[in-house]
Parts: C-alpha cells; sequence; structure tokens
C-alpha cells in the first residue's frame, strides 16, 4: 500500500486554529502517512519559538460560548487574555495537549514544517524568531508536494 | 489476554491516545502486545482505525471500569 500524503496551509495564528493543523499532522504522522505543513501569513506565530503568545479573540468570535456582554467590553485589551486563560485551563481540564505538545509530536514524527519565505520576510521576521529545521521555501516548491498528496487542506 | 508493555493513555484527549500508542509501539518487537487504556470515547473508533492504516491488529477491545481497554499486537 502506498504511503499516504497530506499537505497543510496552515494561515492562522490564533489558539483555536492553531490546533486543528497541529491534531491532523500528528495523527497522520502517527498513521504512517508523510505531511507536510506549509505555515504562511500568521500560521508563521506557529513556528515561534514559544508559543505562550498564541491567543484567542472573544471578538469577532460569535461561535465561542461567553456570557453576553456588550462588544465594547469584549474589545478591552484585557479581556483578550481573559479569554485565552479561560481557554487553555479548560483545555488542560479535559486533557487536551497543548500547543507545544503537538508540535513536538509533529516534530518527532518527522512532519515537514515549511515557512513562507515571502510572509517572513513581510512582517521582518528572522530565522532566529523560529524553531531549528524548518525550510523555507515559496508557493512553488510547495505546490509541488502538494500536487501529490491525498489530502490538501487549507487552515 | 496476555500483554509485553502497557500504557495508561487516561484522561488524555484526542490526539493523544493514537499518537502516543504510536510511540509506544515503536520500541516493540513483531507481534509483542501492547495494552492500552484510555477515557476518551473518541478512541474507540480511533484505535480501530489506527490498527487498519497502520497494520497492527487490534486484539481485543473492551470496557473496564468506566475505562476503553484495548490490545494491539504489533505487525
Amino acid at each position: 500500500m502506498a504511503t499516504k500524503k497530506m499537505a497543510i496551509i496552515a494561515t492562522k495564528g490564533a489558539l483555536d486554529m492553531a490546533y486543528p493543523p497541529l491534531i491532523l499532522a500528528s495523527t497522520a504522522a502517527a498513521l504512517g502517512w508523510e505531511v507536510q505543513i506549509f505555515f504562511t501569513f500568521y500560521g508563521l506565530q506557529l513556528l515561534r519559538k514559544s508559543l505562550k503568545g498564541i491567543k484567542i479573540s472573544p471578538l469577532s468570535n460569535p461561535a465561542m460560548p461567553m456570557p453576553p456582554m456588550p462588544v465594547l467590553l469584549k474589545a478591552m485589551p484585557i479581556m483578550e487574555s481573559i479569554a485565552t486563560k479561560m481557554m487553555k485551563a479548560k483545555m488542560k481540564k479535559k486533557g487536551v495537549a497543548s500547543l507545544e505538545e503537538l508540535r513536538d509530536l509533529c516534530v518527532e514524527a518527522d512532519v515537514k514544517f515549511i515557512a513562507c519565505q515571502m510572509t517572513v520576510d513581510l512582517f521582518d521576521f528572522k530565522k532566529s524568531d523560529f524553531i531549528e529545521g524548518i525550510e523555507y521555501g515559496g508557493a512553488a516548491t510547495f505546490m509541488k508536494f502538494a500536487g501529490e498528496t491525498d489530502v490538501c487542506l487549507f487552515i | 489476554m496476555n500483554f509485553d508493555k502497557e500504557f495508561d493513555a487516561s484522561g488524555l484527549a484526542c490526539p493523544l491516545p493514537i499518537v502516543k500508542t504510536k510511540n509506544a509501539l515503536k520500541d516493540m518487537a513483531p507481534g509483542q502486545v501492547l495494552r492500552v487504556v484510555s477515557t476518551d470515547p473518541g478512541s474507540v473508533c480511533d484505535m480501530a482505525a489506527f490498527a487498519e492504516q497502520t497494520g497492527n491488529t487490534l486484539l481485543e477491545q473492551g470496557a473496564e471500569n468506566k475505562k476503553y481497554v484495548f490490545f494491539l499486537k504489533k505487525a
């Protein structure tokens, strides 16, 4: 049976959107698939050395369960930190892996991480901002692998 | 059922039961049996899918004291 392949394009950097690419990649890798993740735009945040800064916002998140409150209150700077703390605490209580743990599992399982060179340049990021062992590439490089995959996801 | 190694995934949520089971199997010899305990209801289907996709055999699965127990034979 030929090895299945999956490509994920990770474009988001919020806490809730950080989970899908890392969970899917680590699971597919555990099932023996060959997996590559192309991190672009806000997805690059997931390649930072520390993931402590990944947050979730109560604003523009109508699906997020929160007690009813006016948008003006949700827009207060402290609300983002509160929402993030509460979400992380809930995840820990329910045994959900941390982003760090999921990323480590991906690395151990040889999931290939590719950082979008264009976005790195756009936001003036440096290689020293990111974890070791990642590649830097553009869309054309990624398309080659993406074209061979069984599953290709845009997250 | 006899087993050679045991892994307790109690309290862990998806995808950890599967990903950690894979790691537990890594250092085992072909034919050896791994016993996995999980509290994640999703792991019931996941473990069967894992066995099917990786060629490891799911020998037995059941429930004990509100936990799910799986016996996997390494391919």
